[in-house]
């Protein structure tokens, strides 16, 4: 156990060094931050102060290298346009960002499942084949044209939720969230569940899925055969087995969670860090672009490695290994 | 993988045990009318993009075509050259029924040939990996997971970023996102076969090995490589919408149904919705019968699930 | 409704105002650009200059339409050619109680340009000038040359206290422990990409503002932002996209004011190159850059239909522009008029020239800098088009436009062969697009910096530079003026539209339109 984890850092580290330097160099081909920046009325000296200041006129690896020797000490650079540490940045947005996902994902589950479940269950009934119909239009709706709508109907026209922007944050054991306020929690409605659809249909798919080769499964036909209640089969034996599945695959997906609140954060107006990142793009704030990336890529890790070590822990058949397969 | 299974290793992607007959496949496929409509819708839709220069009314990429006076008007508006536009206009003047079929071709293109490409390329790699084994194929498979575990629509977007826009980088993104499904997917059926003893009797023969990948394990890879190039295919289409959106996408002025998308946005609170609703609407339909067709695939193909 | 309210009704509204009592009463506005920061002087650009103006005063300050009006200072005059002397306001405190005076005007002066990592500093306006203490309540500016825009560049410098705030880093104004301004507001809460919170300043010298608190809201994506209005989320906001204000205008709970901006959209064209790199014949073949050609550039002005621009792209919301900065303004010409569209005569001009059969050129230009700019791009592809220039149109993000406008060509040179761009006079008079757009290109003077068409005429040179020397405001405005008719007969740029800039708030709210785009709280109305 202790050896996997090790390996899997030390693969992490090469990972976040490639990546850094592919998109250090990536970015620094791409337009000119300078012309971002500057005010249209500063003659050429500033824009040649502001080149230099910025280090701009350095050579690209040497450019790197002084980032490297940064990032050594925890320092990912500054922000061009913030004028700010950029690792500071994004761990300022990073709780807003947090918060989005995990209420999209639970959303997923608490609505996911119950339906897969009852697709799943009774597949030849209609209301079945509406939720899976459904989970379709789910998976082809782009994102970012939901959110629209969602804005135009509940904000706009119905006037029952807020458009924009996060709400009233409160501290609780120890976190702040606007989970734990009324206008917190109104603004974080939409946002959400824009970004819980995709996810939706995914558990949905998956627990019909799980649920249909369950069924016909020796030990569940046992169980219903003993006499035991409907209810107990489902809900102990069969999300046993169906909550594996779900869970690793949630857990990856957490992942493309944050990273699909890029265009979430943007409809919404949601001060999170994909927020922070598509601007960064947009205006080339290269620093910001490159340590939101090493920052996703560390996540992404532990991530992987969380769901690893509970994959284990549900599903007592598999352990972690210490080859590849 | 890093995960390993005691009991029996079950295959990464389903694969059929016997190469079902066409016709018996063509059968089961159709028994389905929710299939039977979306291969319809999307043979249809196909069919319009393609006819689009001789259906189309204007060619909105011809800008002596487009005139800035017709900007905005309503759907059944009539054009300042005499023509009826059914769908009404965007800002700069387009016919939207045009603009969609001509932004359809552009969508399907790109989700296509980003499709095709990331298939060979991912093909080539996957069957290497699994033909080569040992070293080789473990650097291989740790890179597909790696991307794998990467969600495509960041990656795309860091792409995009860095190599600019475009629709030839547009592609190129959407290939590097997509091949390691490909990859995965035929290794984990080559790999099946490759342990059968036809293939080592086929070896033994002294067939070629290029002929042994080709003429063997290939067609064995086929029923599950269609179905994830059917997924693909819709969700590279979905990706460039969003991309585009983003403003990181295609340009402006050859738009895609995203870029109508999102040229129609801003129109959203005015009132005019049919300029970003009928592309919407347009992108919707092609998404959704490709998912549709790529479901039933998925049923028919994989005779674990088809009851 | 409010429409188009002129200046003398703000002016008498604010009057009202001003003997109104203040109410304890919640503002929150939704704006479309976010500040970099909230040190006045870390970034000079426009969304963080317009949060500085809420906090902090300048010695001197701009009204609506960008006329200097007393600030910090009460009054100013030159003394002699090179030194101006301004008697600054007594009585005035910081919010932190301290009393302003002349030491606080002198170590803002150094701080000022000095901003370390400053992405643009406001070197630009404090470059040349000494400021020197007289007594408490007296400071002389002096200058190497006679410079007429002492008053315009002072009051682009907001003033920070000398206990604190000229000693205090970005770090420190924006986790805000410093952030002590003598300003309409104080400002009690910086949450970036969230909100700026801002309490009223009860010991304000000027006007109090009406509003006990302000929210300022930044919700970049337009859509959104009217989404907030119409929701109730906020109670006004600024940028209002050209698409909705018809919309909006014909709901009877907002008002709408609208005022005319200091941004003219206009058209660079390459005059420095024989063989202009997105220019060739039909066939595809080389030809002799057709736009160093006057009568060329007649014809190209003379293709572009701005009214229809304007009332179909811009939805009605533009102002048609024959100049540099629209009437009003400081050193603008009387006797200039909007060129009309005329296709006949654009085709008798390119058959005159030598290019009866037309030729083929892509233009370019942003696509996410100016209000609508793609649209326009594309109308103007079309227009030329018609007049038998084969047009190819490509628009890009603005964070590769302007590196390749300015210097993507060999040689650092501009790449383009013809550009949509947009001038705003950050000083609000005619030297300022002139000194940057029309002045030949010279690196080491600092003139031309943005000259992107390299159009060089060294008759219009001495002419700016003459009136960046003149103080005398009379002789000076004659000579903005004729420097600006002889670049308009020259064609060294062709000037498409004044940028018309519209806020929406809830009815009973109204804001006076400023021309700088600034949405300041201080100004709204509560009627």
């Amino acid at each position: 156990m202790t050896v996997f984890v090790i390996r899997r850092l030390i693969q992490a580290a090469i990972v976040v060094l490639l990546m850094s330097m592919i998109v250090f160099f990536g970015v620094n081909v791409v337009g000119d931050p300078v012309d971002m920046l500057v005010s249209p009325e500063a003659d050429q000296a500033e824009i040649a102060r502001v080149i230099r200041d910025f280090g701009l006129d350095r050579p690209i690896y040497e450019q790197y290298w002084y980032f490297m020797k940064g990032a050594a000490s925890g320092d990912l650079g500054n922000s061009f346009i913030f004028g700010q540490p950029a690792l500071k940045l994004i761990l300022h947005h990073m709780p807003a960002t947090l918060e989005l996902a995990f209420t999209a994902l639970l959303m997923a589950i608490i609505l996911g499942i119950p339906l897969g479940l009852y697709a799943g269950l009774y597949p030849d009934r209609a209301s079945s084949k509406a939720i899976m119909a459904g989970s379709i239009f789910g998976f082809s709706l782009p994102t970012f044209w939901v959110g629209l709508m969602l804005i135009m109907i509940f904000a706009v026209w119905l006037g029952w939720l807020p458009a924009t922007g996060r709400g009233d944050t409160a501290t609780f054991l120890g976190i702040e969230a606007s989970l734990f306020t009324r206008d917190g929690l109104s603004h974080l409605i939409l946002p959400a569940l824009n970004l819980a659809l995709l996810k939706i249909s995914l558990v949905i798919r998956l627990t019909r899925a799980g649920a249909r080769e369950a069924i016909q499964q020796d030990y569940i036909k046992f169980a219903r055969a003993k006499g035991l209640s409907t209810g107990r089969v489902v809900g102990v034996h069969l999300m046993k087995n169906i909550m594996i599945p779900v869970v690793t695959v949630l857990g990856l997906e957490f992942g493309s969670l944050i990273a699909f609140s890029v265009v979430t954060e943007t409809i919404f107006a949601w001060p999170g860090m994909g927020k922070l990142l598509i601007e960064a793009i947009l205006q080339l704030d290269r620093p910001i672009v490159v340590a939101y990336l090493m920052i996703i890529v560390l996540l992404f890790v532990v991530i992987n490695l969380v769901v690893d070590i509970l994959y284990s822990l549900l599903d007592p058949r598999v352990r972690l290994g210490e080859q590849g397969a | 993988m890093t995960i390993e299974h005691t009991d029996t290793a079950a295959p990464v992607a389903p694969v059929p045990k016997v190469q079902a007959p066409w016709r018996r496949f063509a059968s089961e496929f159709f028994e389905s009318w929710i299939a039977r409509v979306a291969l319809f819708t999307l043979l249809a839709i196909i069919a319009l993009a393609l006819a689009a220069p001789w259906i189309t009314p204007q060619n909105p990429y011809d800008l002596a075509q487009v005139d800035i006076m017709d900007g905005r008007l309503s759907p059944g508006a009539e054009a300042f050259a005499g023509y009826t536009m059914w769908l009404g206009s965007d800002g700069a003047g387009r016919d939207l029924y045009s603009a969609i079929l001509y932004g359809l071709r552009i969508s399907l293109a790109v989700g296509v040939a980003s499709g095709i490409i990331a298939l060979v390329i991912g093909s080539l790699i996957g069957l290497f990996a699994a033909y080569a084994g040992g070293r080789i194929e473990t650097i291989i498979m740790r890179l597909v997971d790696l991307q794998l575990s990467f969600p495509a629509a960041l990656t795309a977007l860091i792409l995009v970023a860095i190599l600019g826009k475009g629709i030839d980088k547009i592609i190129i993104a959407l290939v590097l996102v997509q091949w390691a499904y490909y990859a995965r997917t035929v290794r984990g059926s080559a790999i099946v076969e490759r342990r059968k003893e036809y293939i080592e009797a086929a070896t033994c023969l002294g067939l070629s090995h290029g002929r042994i990948v080709m003429r063997h394990i290939m067609p064995n890879c086929l029923a599950p490589l269609i179905v994830v190039g059917t997924v693909q295919t819709a969700h590279a289409i979905a990706l460039e919408a969003t991309l585009s959106f983003l403003g990181v996408g295609l340009p402006q002025t050859e738009p895609s149904l995203g870029v109508l998308i999102a040229n129609g946005y801003e129109y959203m609170l005015s009132g005019r919705y049919w300029i970003s609703v009928f592309p919407g609407l347009a992108l919707l339909l092609t998404i959704v019968s490709i998912n549709l067709v790529g479901d039933r695939l998925r049923d028919v193909l994989n005779p674990r699930l088809s009851k | 409704m409010t429409f188009r309210r002129t200046a003398a009704s703000a002016v008498a509204l604010l009057a009202v105002m001003a003997t109104a009592p203040a109410w304890a009463e919640k503002l929150s506005i939704g704006i479309a650009s976010e500040a970099t920061a909230v040190d006045p002087h870390f970034h000079n650009l426009t969304p963080n200059n317009m949060i500085s103006a809420h906090v902090y005063d300048a010695l001197i300050g701009q009204d609506e339409k960008q006329r200097l009006i007393p600030g910090l200072a009460t009054a100013w005059k030159p003394i002699d050619d090179t030194t101006w002397e301004f008697t600054l306001r007594e009585g005035v405190t910081f919010h932190d109680g301290s009393a302003f005076t002349a030491d606080d005007v002198v170590c803002t002066w150094e701080r000022a340009p000095n901003v370390p990592n400053s992405p643009s500093s406001f070197g630009t306006y404090t470059k040349g000038k000494t400021v020197e203490k007289i007594d408490d309540f007296t400071i002389h500016v002096k200058t190497e040359k006679p410079y007429p825009l002492v008053p315009n560049d002072i009051s682009t410098i907001y003033i920070v206290s000398d206990e604190g705030g000229c000693e205090g880093t970005t770090e420190q104004f924006n986790d805000l422990s410093v952030a002590r301004g003598t300003g309409p507001f104080m400002i009690t809460a910086y949450e970036p990409g969230s909100v700026i919170s801002l309490k009223r300043n009860d010991d304000y010298w000027g006007d109090k503002p009406q509003w006990s608190e302000v929210d300022l809201k930044p919700i970049k994506s337009a859509p959104s932002r009217v989404a907030a209005l119409l929701s109730g989320d906020v109670d006004m906001i600024d940028g209002v996209p050209t698409t909705d204000i018809e919309t909006l205008k014909n709901r009877d709970d907002l008002t709408l004011s609208q005022g005319s901006s200091n941004r003219v959209i206009y058209l660079h064209m390459d005059q420095f190159r024989e063989d202009s790199p997105h220019i060739t014949a039909k066939d595809g073949g080389k030809i002799k850059n057709p736009l160093m050609d006057q009568r060329v550039r007649l014809a190209i002005s003379k293709a572009i239909n701005r009214d229809a621009i304007v009332e179909r792209v811009m939805e009605g919301v533009a102002i048609p522009a024959g100049q540099l900065l629209p009437d009003g303004f400081f050193g603008v010409s009387d006797n200039l008029e909007i060129e009309k569209y005329d296709p006949k005569t654009a085709r008798a001009l390119l058959a005159e020239a030598g290019y009866g059969d037309g030729f083929s050129m892509t233009i370019h230009g942003p696509n996410d800098r100016y209000i609508n700019d793609a649209k326009i791009l594309e109308a103007i592809g079309q227009m030329l088009s018609r007049i038998g220039i084969q047009t190819a149109v490509e628009t890009m993000p603005r964070s590769v436009f302007f590196k390749r406008a300015s210097r993507g060509g060999e040689g650092d040179l501009p790449e383009f062969s013809l550009v949509l761009v947009g001038w705003g006079a950050g000083s609000g008079e005619a030297s300022s697009p002139l000194k940057s757009l029309i002045h030949t290109y010279d690196k080491d003077r600092g003139f031309g910096a943005s000259n992107r068409g390299r159009h060089s005429d060294a008759a219009i040179d001495k002419m700016i530079e003459d009136a960046l020397a003149t103080v005398d405001d009379a002789m000076r405005q004659d000579l903005l003026a004729k420097a600006t008719e002889m670049a308009m007969e020259n064609l060294a740029i062709i000037p498409l539209h004044y940028q018309v800039n519209t806020w929406a708030a809830k009815k009973g709210i109204t804001y006076p339109a400023r021309t700088d785009e600034h949405t300041r709280a201080a100004n709204v109305v509560k009627e």
